[in-house]
């Protein structure tokens, strides 16, 4: 991680808004490489809305995002993952009648030059990520996804964003709907792609996992970023109330407002 | 998790194993509610069966030559209506818009208007008519977001007007272009019969087989070789055995000739090809799509125009059938029929799940009811009944199939 150079992804004074409802109220954040950071806050205070908005889902009303210090504008998910930007939705992105390699690859599909598919090289090749992700309980890749358990979709979902080259891999509460055992698989797999050098963004309301993988983590409240905090200089006590009541110094900045 | 994983490891070690696995297999899939073609096949038998003791001449060679001339029209323009079905839409303008087809046609080709145009140009354009119909009204349901009901419900009375309107004075257009009349009235001869029946079993079997080599060269499981020549000899047995019928009557209508082609085509794209992939991704999860950077708008539009498309060769294969066009173009039971093929062939209403042959199974299922009861001498009440009932089995399957499959999903 080097301080100096810039951030692989930043957002300046990012606002979003849904009619009345002010998701995301001039927010900064950043990532760099190399670092696992933590996106926390409570219900409806703006995180998937922010993740939304670098994907490309959701076009920002105001604000710059640069990528490796460049201005750039992300008008959709083609544009983002052009970057290196995966994300992992909350709501899992993924379709219920087809199996678990046509996910895999769904809208980046292998073809010969009349976009016939080659149905062999992607079904090699999602076998073998699953495998390095020691994702070993889905039976068949030919099976539709909705044949499996909430664990093995969120492990698809997860293995189909790293599967590609990328810089950032933003994951919405990946292991919410996941057992003990999925979860801490789930969570060595972020702290890999961390150690592997990329930019990994986790957003999850167990301060217990933020802990366990994150380096740095960032607080959001009612759409405002309210603090980044460094693991290794803060406690769970601080965080907790950085996201019910804000700190000081943002409480004020509301007053001022 | 831990009390499943004796069966999990069962099933990975069954997987390439014998046809007592593979029959396992399909059989649990079965339970699960993914029924396959069981039903359509039952059915097939089941009504030739029926009418077979009704009135013997309905299994005759000289009858399946009329079946494929009769089902051709609704057939075809079922494949359009899969297309649209897989997007979880619908499209009830095909009916008039078929019937546009045949006005365009038949115009065309009138000798002494002035645009006497030969018979492909014309047949060209009558095809281009529905599908930029198709474009756009999948454009208004795409792009501004009107529920394709409504638009193509709008759609089937605007092209019923404008045909009543064409056609208002004379009432009726006849039809001499030669090559007009050739798509539903041509036979082959019994040698090009026979090429039709080989080029098509070689091409399933270069199409299996160049799977199957790249499966093997890639290392993975390539399924049981035995299934696998079996599926090539039953595909290519019926083709051979279909030609041998009409070789046996005057010959292989060249209608049929098309609906091969326009089936064959419809399910390559459908099945082959990253256009078909997305089709499937739009219907199953449209927001998933969006998200993997598909462009959604334009693949309902591409899919509409599909839809117009084969609904403008269906009408022109009616039109020929008929020598003409009248006021009744596109009307009567073309609608239903058509979407009902698509539905009886297995494709869910609810999008994503069915594949193109089942337009041509669907089809057949119609054609054969429409053909057997004309044959006994039932009435059109009759006619009526027995199809929707079948349509409603149909559509019960599929509701029940997906109720299983989402219990059997969790
Ligand atoms: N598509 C939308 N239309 C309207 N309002 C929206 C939309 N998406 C989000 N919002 C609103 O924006 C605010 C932030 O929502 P967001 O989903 O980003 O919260 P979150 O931090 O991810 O919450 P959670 O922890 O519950 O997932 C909420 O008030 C929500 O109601
Ligand atoms: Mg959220």
């Amino acid at each position: 991680m080097n301080a100096t150079s810039p951030p692989t992804l930043e957002l300046r004074d990012v606002s979003k808004s849904f009619g009345s409802v002010e998701a995301l109220r001039e927010v900064d954040f950043e990532v760099r490489d190399g670092e696992v950071m933590a996106l926390v806050g409570d219900n409806g205070a703006g995180k998937s809305t922010l993740i939304k908005c670098v994907a490309g889902i959701y076009s920002i009303d105001s604000g710059q995002v640069f990528f490796e210090g460049n201005p750039v504008t992300i008008h959709g998910p083609k544009d983002a993952a052009k970057l290196g930007i995966e994300v992992v939705y909350q709501d899992l992105a993924l379709c219920d009648n087809l199996d678990v390699v046509q996910n895999m690859y769904l809208g980046r599909e292998e073809h010969d030059p009349i976009f016939r598919l080659r149905e062999a090289p992607m079904e090699q090749r999602t076998t073998d990520t699953l495998k390095s992700l020691s994702v070993t309980t889905i039976r068949s890749v030919r099976q539709p996804v909705a044949t499996l358990s909430g664990g093995q979709r969120q492990s698809v979902a997860v293995a189909r964003a790293v599967m590609w080259n990328n810089r950032v891999v933003f994951l919405d509460e990946p292991t919410a709907a996941l057992g003990v055992a999925q979860t801490h698989q789930v969570l060595e797999l972020v702290k890999r792609l961390g150690e592997q050098g990329l930019a990994v963004v986790i957003v999850s309301h167990n301060l217990n996992d933020v802990f366990e993988v994150a380096n740095r983590i960032t607080v959001l409240r009612l759409g405002r970023n309210v603090g980044v905090y460094e693991r290794e200089k803060t406690n769970q006590q601080e965080i907790v109330q950085a996201i019910t009541a804000g700190t000081p110094a943002a409480a004020e900045a509301e007053v001022v407002a | 998790m831990s009390t499943a994983a004796p069966v999990e490891v069962q099933a990975a070690a069954a997987e390439d194993a014998g046809l007592a696995a593979i029959f396992r297999g399909r059989w649990e899939a079965f339970k699960g509610g993914d029924v396959g073609s069981l039903p359509v096949v039952v059915g097939i038998v089941a009504i030739t069966l029926f009418f077979y003791f009704k009135q013997s001449i309905f299994v005759s060679s000289v009858n399946f030559t009329n079946l494929i001339g009769q089902m051709a029209g609704v057939t075809v323009i079922a494949v359009g209506v899969v297309f649209v079905l897989l997007i979880g839409e619908i499209d009830l303008s095909i009916g008039f818009v078929s019937g546009i087809a045949g006005v365009v046609v038949a115009e065309l080709q009138l000798p002494g208007s002035g645009h006497q145009w030969p018979g492909l140009v014309a047949i060209a354009c009558a095809i281009a008519a529905g599908a930029a119909i198709g474009a756009l009204q999948g454009s208004i349901v795409a792009i501004v977001g009107v529920p394709s009901f409504v638009v193509t419900l709008a759609g089937l009375l605007i092209w019923q007007g404008v045909i009543l309107k064409d056609l208002g004075t004379q009432g009726v257009i006849g039809i001499q272009d030669k090559q007009i009349n050739d798509v539903a009235n041509y036979v082959l001869t019994k040698n090009w019969g026979w090429a039709v029946a080989i080029v098509f079993t070689a091409g399933l079997a270069a199409a299996i087989l160049g799977t199957w080599l790249s499966r093997r060269r890639a290392g993975l499981p390539t399924g049981n070789p035995i299934l696998t020549v079996a599926r090539i000899v039953f595909y290519g047995g019926l083709a051979f055995a279909a030609v041998h019928v009409c070789n046996h009557a005057r010959g292989v209508p060249l209608v049929g000739l098309i609906i091969l082609f326009v089936v064959v085509l419809g399910a390559y794209v459908a099945g082959r090809t990253t256009f078909g992939r997305h089709v499937y991704a739009v219907g199953g999860n449209a927001e998933a799509a969006r998200r993997a950077g598909i462009n959604v708008k334009l693949i309902r539009i591409l899919v509409f125009m599909i839809s117009g498309g084969m609904a403008g060769l269906g009408g022109v294969i009616l039109a020929s059938r008929l020598n003409s066009v009248d006021l009744t173009a596109g009307g009567g039971t073309l609608l239903l029929d058509s979407i009902s093929a698509a539905v009886i062939g297995g494709v869910s209403l609810f999008g994503g799940r069915g594949r193109v042959s089942g337009a041509l199974f669907g089809g057949l299922i119609i054609g054969m009811v429409s053909n057997g009861i004309d044959l006994v001498g039932y009435t059109d009440a009759v006619k009526f009944i027995t199809t929707g009932l079948i349509l409603l089995a149909a559509v019960t399957l599929d509701t029940v199939a997906r109720r299983r499959q989402a219990a059997a999903g969790r």
